[in-house]
């Protein structure tokens, strides 16, 4: 499994990072590196092993369906870039 | 005073001999005196700090003290804190002030500490050497030109140089540890689930734990009492009694079975480390611990396992940075996408676009099978080791790291080199299972070793207890740096 710099430039996108040619180059080589060390999963064999995605097997807790937060607009605005009235502001999505 | 455990300062503050605002202002000055070098802190604040000693003070006075009020804690700053900026090492969050402080910080709050300060680390823990940090690289108080370890370096290093008698750290796959060992002090990442994540920025979600760092087996353990219990807020918090950690403190060490796993006693570890590691099994041994040859044969499979499960994670997580809630915003841009990914691109620094690439890489369309859920089916293979090798020992002994603090600048430009640096702390994160470090002497250039203790699950209390009983046997957790 060899990585590509089209790869590169294709992940950067879909990571919505800005990317330099000379910065997706040098990625390249080391993802190539890091590449070379995750193929070592390659050599076992885990046929019929039941994939983990936690250390510790829990259950989802459920609650009511009630409100338990408090308004709390203007605190968690506090840091954030542009605000005006509230809202958060982005460039213009729709003409 | 700057030497004493945390059981006398609590004496000494619970008899009027020191005041908490003393306290304080003494771990302050020595911050201030250090920090210009040391590098350890990222934001400190006095007026902060002091306001809170005064508040413990008058608990103190008012007879409503619990065993900790009154000393000073460095959290790490990844830790989220209301009033004080927590920029998880980056550019992206350098201006940050949470609205609300992580459950963490809530416990220690209750229990009347003193937050003196937030300790630097890697920028988002992605690290093992505390060079990623966009403040600035952290000194090893032992060596000026060496590393402290990473990510919890700044916490490591600030204990080593006794800036704090305590800190906080979290440890994704080795991050409380590695730097424990690299700076000599003592470090515990305790059970997945155990210590809420809630308010405690997200890297890697299932591997991810809070946990205490500090001079000592028995220090950990209160503070462990402290940062631990159920919080609904963390959906992975285990609901479990309160428990007291240093209940075993004083327990002998009579026919305690400790494991030797043989794959991390062979290739890569450095001669000066198996020796001291060597030298504290003969103590072990002489306490009345019991030796037993075990094997965790997927063990080294936990490193590409690990560096494909953590950037898949942090890709995830680190997705919510987009400049227009918190974080960076780039100054200049075009559209919202421009704005995303210029934002993006300035606010993060190398490494951490390293670990996003990687991970939107193995999650994406194609390669989810060959590398996402492959390395959660060795996840699980990893788990079975120590399910059969905890049938045979009660704990596994061995080196925290395969050598002592490296070189700063040593292995910064090749990532694999660093990333291997966790080989023997990784797999105690795949697993959830518990597992600290202590110091247990010197190797190459002076610099100190760390042995690492793996129990099984929610085993701690006798953890500390192991580690506690070879405390009270060595000396190695009471040296410090020269110059200090």
């Amino acid at each position: 499994m060899s990585i590509e710099l089209k790869d590169v430039n294709h992940i950067a996108n879909l990571a919505r990072i800005d990317i330099s040619p000379a910065e997706a180059q040098a990625a390249l080589a080391q993802l190539t590196n890091i590449f070379a060390l995750i193929e070592e999963m390659q050599t076992v064999d885990t046929t019929g092993v039941e994939p983990m995605s936690h250390g510790i097997e829990v259950n989802q807790r459920l609650r009511e369906d009630r409100v338990t937060e408090t308004d709390q607009r203007e605190a968690n605005q506090a840091s954030a870039p542009q605000v005006e009235a509230g809202l958060y502001l982005v460039p213009k999505v729709i003409e | 005073m700057q030497n004493a455990s945390l059981k006398q300062l609590s004496a000494a503050l619970a008899a009027k001999q020191i005041s908490s605002v003393e306290l304080t202002r003494l771990f302050l000055d020595r911050i201030k005196a250090l920090n210009g070098d040391l590098n350890a802190f990222i934001t400190v604040d006095e007026g902060f700090s002091l306001a809170q000693a005064k508040a413990a003070d008058a608990r103190l006075a008012a007879g409503t003290a619990d065993p900790l009020t009154g000393i000073p804690i460095a959290h790490k700053d990844i830790f989220v804190t209301r009033g004080m900026r927590t920029t998880c090492a980056s550019k992206m969050l350098e201006n940050y002030v949470s609205p609300y402080d992580a459950h963490v910080i809530e416990q220690f709050s209750a229990a009347g500490t003193v937050t003196l300060g937030k300790t630097n680390m890697d920028e988002f823990a992605m690290g093992s050497s505390n060079e990623t940090s966009y403040f600035g690289k952290v000194k090893n108080p032992w060596a000026r030109e060496a590393v402290p370890g990473g990510s919890s370096g700044g916490a490591a290093a600030s204990l080593a140089a006794r800036m704090a008698p305590a800190a906080t750290g979290t440890d994704t796959g080795g991050s409380i540890r590695q730097p424990a060992a690299l700076c000599g002090v003592s470090g515990l990442k305790p059970t997945y689930g155990t210590v809420s994540r809630f308010g405690m920025i997200a890297f890697a979600s299932s591997l991810d734990q809070g946990g205490p760092m500090a001079k000592s087996a028995e220090d950990l353990g209160l503070l462990l009492n402290v940062m631990t219990g159920f919080d609904p807020r963390d959906s992975t918090s285990l609901e479990r009694d309160k428990e007291d950690y240093t209940r075993d403190l004083d327990r002998p060490l009579q026919g305690l079975r400790i494991g030797l796993p043989k794959e991390h006693f062979g290739e890569g570890l450095g001669a000066d480390v198996a020796k001291a590691i060597e030298a504290a099994l003969t103590e072990f041994k002489k306490l009345g611990a019991i030796i037993v040859d075990i094997s965790l044969p997927n063990g080294r499979l936990s490193v590409p396992a690990y560096y494909v499960i953590a950037p898949a994670e942090a890709s995830s997580n680190l997705s919510r940075f987009d400049g227009v809630r918190y974080g960076h915003r780039a100054p200049e841009y075009g559209d919202l996408m421009d704005m995303y990914k210029k934002s993006r691109a300035q606010g993060f620094g190398a490494e951490v676009k390293r670990r996003i690439l990687i991970g939107t890489y193995v999650l994406s369309h194609g390669y989810y099978d060959a590398y996402y859920l492959k390395a959660q089916k060795l996840r699980r293979l990893i788990a079975q080791d120590f399910k059969a090798a905890f049938e045979q020992c009660d704990l596994i002994l061995g080196p925290t790291s395969p050598s002592v603090a490296f070189d700063i600048g040593a292995k910064a430009a090749d990532p694999v080199q660093m990333y291997l640096n966790d080989i023997y702390t990784i797999a105690a994160n795949l697993a959830g299972l518990p597992a600290m470090s202590i110091p247990c002497g010197f190797g190459n250039h002076g610099r100190p070793v760390g042995l690492h203790i793996v129990g099984n699950y929610f085993t701690e209390a006798r953890m500390l207890g192991a580690a506690h009983q070879y405390q009270q046997a060595t000396d190695w957790h009471t040296h410090q740096p020269q110059g200090i």
